[in-house]
């Protein structure tokens, strides 16, 4: 691991303009950053600690919203009353990823960007455009079996691990941002970045960016969540495909639904094309096959992973079956 | 702990943590005669005595470790597993995978518990860190401890202390009662040796009593 310096920020102004410089990196639970600074994927110069700031706290807004500060640890998320009882799909999530151990460490801000577990960004000794731009994919002629199919490009097809990301996508949580240029606001579906030819950018920060707060707009009234997850092993697995349903349901036609995929994208990935074709129809299991087709629709399978293209079709049937039972 | 095997290691008594480690401060002199100079080996000095200076941009921070103050000058790299096993000699906290995946690692900080390899000594500035050290010892066993010792929750031993810890601060988390409940928690620790039929029955016989 390189050298850095270390600083530890006392408040949010202060650590924002300890992190201007270039090369310097937030550090909050530090499961991925220092997984990654051992590996030499990562290479800060300075690390400005904000596990003191005080971003800690969930709390209900009088609107109605629920907002979540970037420190706050997964696991302490996951069972917080108004997450479990308004906002089950996120405590599933989060309660299906890594392990105990590692629940209590990672927090909000740092899930967001979660990086990739393809194997050829984690060794520095491989091509990966996303690690050293240009320097090509040996994913994609490679062991690609956990790698995405939808949203890839040619330059870049990493997974995004995260669970919790995909219950945010479901929930249309917002990310609130503080930089140096102040404050601004923006929706998680704006937030991730596909590949594209610039695999590096995984989302739309600026140097010096600090996640503060995710927020969750009012619950939705009568809505069943669920958060389906498929893996090699019953737990501490990444997902081969995941699936998170809100659906509210009356007089048996689906009024409400949001379907976002894990996975299987390099992005949290949100189906508009599964909503539109569950929006008022009946909630049955043609209806939904026909949204897992469309979902799939635009998925480009590498090598050894066309097992998901099928495996995700499943997946997002069972769950909206399970979600509308 | 160390003092004790240092003194028995210097009466001739040696164990074998102390044999290992006096190996290693006997170094060049050990290879003519390990067993000899491992026996009269001078007590090795903590790292945590050095002066700052030697430990170049090294940064000082005070941690609570089972109970006990203690005043450190640590390189910022320096892992809250390393630290424990390097800078303050408790070596009943295992190095595993050092990436967050195997769970050997596992202690209590403010009673959760966290993988030790993947954070920074740094940042547990006046944090309270418990270690298997600080759980138990010979004679004056954690419940926890004398369950996995009556359920033969082990076979090499390895990822015991990290197992025991896990178990200990699952008994305050949210957990079922049934054995699965059990082993979703739990499976961030890894048993090479697959010992975890009698782990899940330790525990479970500490969560019945409790």
């Amino acid at each position: 691991m390189e050298t850095f310096t270390y600083t530890r920020a006392t408040g949010v102004p202060m650590a924002i303009e300890a992190a201007a410089q270039s090369q310097a990196k937030f550090i909050a639970g530090g499961t991925t950053l220092l997984d990654l600074m051992k590996l030499n994927v990562e290479r800060p110069s300075q690390l400005v600690d904000i596990n003191r700031l005080p971003l800690d706290q969930v709390e209900k807004l009088p609107d109605g919203r629920l907002r979540i500060g970037a420190t706050v640890r997964n696991s302490d998320l996951a069972h917080h009353p108004a997450v479990e009882s308004d906002y089950s799909v996120l405590s599933q999530a989060l309660l299906s990823g890594a392990s105990a151990q590692l629940r209590n460490m990672a927090t909000t801000g740092g899930n967001l960007l979660q990086r990739t577990r393809c194997m050829y960004f984690r060794n520095e000794a491989m091509a990966c455009n996303k690690r050293a731009p240009g320097s090509g994919c040996a994913a994609i002629e490679g062991d690609n079996r956990t790698l995405a199919i939808l949203g890839t490009s040619k330059d870049c097809i990493a997974t995004n691990p995260s669970d919790m990301n995909v219950a945010l996508t479901a929930l249309e949580a917002t990310i609130h941002i503080q930089g140096a240029r102040g404050e601004r606001n923006v929706a998680i579906g704006d937030f991730f970045l596909v590949p594209g030819s610039t695999p590096q950018r995984e989302n739309v920060l600026e140097p010096g960016d600090l996640i503060t707060y995710v927020t969750l707009p009012a619950p939705k009234a009568g809505s069943k969540q669920i958060y389906l997850k498929l893996r090699d092993r019953a737990s501490y697995e990444f997902a081969l495909s995941s699936a998170a349903i809100v659906a509210v349901v009356s007089n048996g036609k689906l009024d409400f639904v949001r379907v976002a995929l894990g996975g299987v994208a390099t992005k949290p990935w949100r189906s508009l094309e599964a909503e539109k074709v569950l929006h008022g129809k009946a909630a049955d299991e043609k209806v939904f096959r026909e949204a897992a087709e469309a979902a799939l629709h635009s998925a480009q399978p590498q090598s050894e992973n066309g097992f998901k293209v099928q495996l995700a079709k499943r997946c997002i049937t069972h769950a909206l079956t399970l979600a509308t039972a | 702990m160390m003092s004790k095997n240092r003194r028995d290691a210097s009466a001739g008594h040696f164990s074998r943590r102390s044999f290992l480690s006096s190996l290693g401060a006997a170094g060049v002199v050990a290879t003519a005669g390990p067993m000899v100079a491992a026996a009269h080996a001078a007590p090795m000095a903590p790292v945590a005595e050095a002066p700052a200076e030697t430990i170049e941009g090294a940064v000082p921070v005070s941690l609570r470790v089972n109970g006990k103050e203690l005043d450190l000058h640590i390189d910022p790299r320096t892992s809250l597993l390393d630290c424990l096993r390097e800078t303050v000699s408790l070596t009943g906290t295992k190095k595993g995978c050092d990436h967050g995946q195997c769970g050997a690692c596992t202690v209590h900080v403010n009673g959760r518990r966290i993988n030790s390899c993947l954070t920074l000594a740094v940042m547990h500035e006046g944090d309270e860190i418990t270690t298997i050290e600080g759980l138990g010892q010979p004679g004056s066993l954690h419940p926890m401890q004398a369950s996995f010792v009556k359920h033969d929750g082990y076979q090499c031993g390895y990822c015991t202390s990290g197992q025991i810890m896990s178990a200990v601060a699952l008994l305050k988390e949210k957990c079922g009662p049934s054995d699965a409940d059990v082993k979703e928690l739990m499976s961030g620790n890894i048993c090479r040796c697959g010992a975890y039929p009698n782990i899940v029955a330790a525990i479970q016989e500490v969560r019945q009593q409790a």
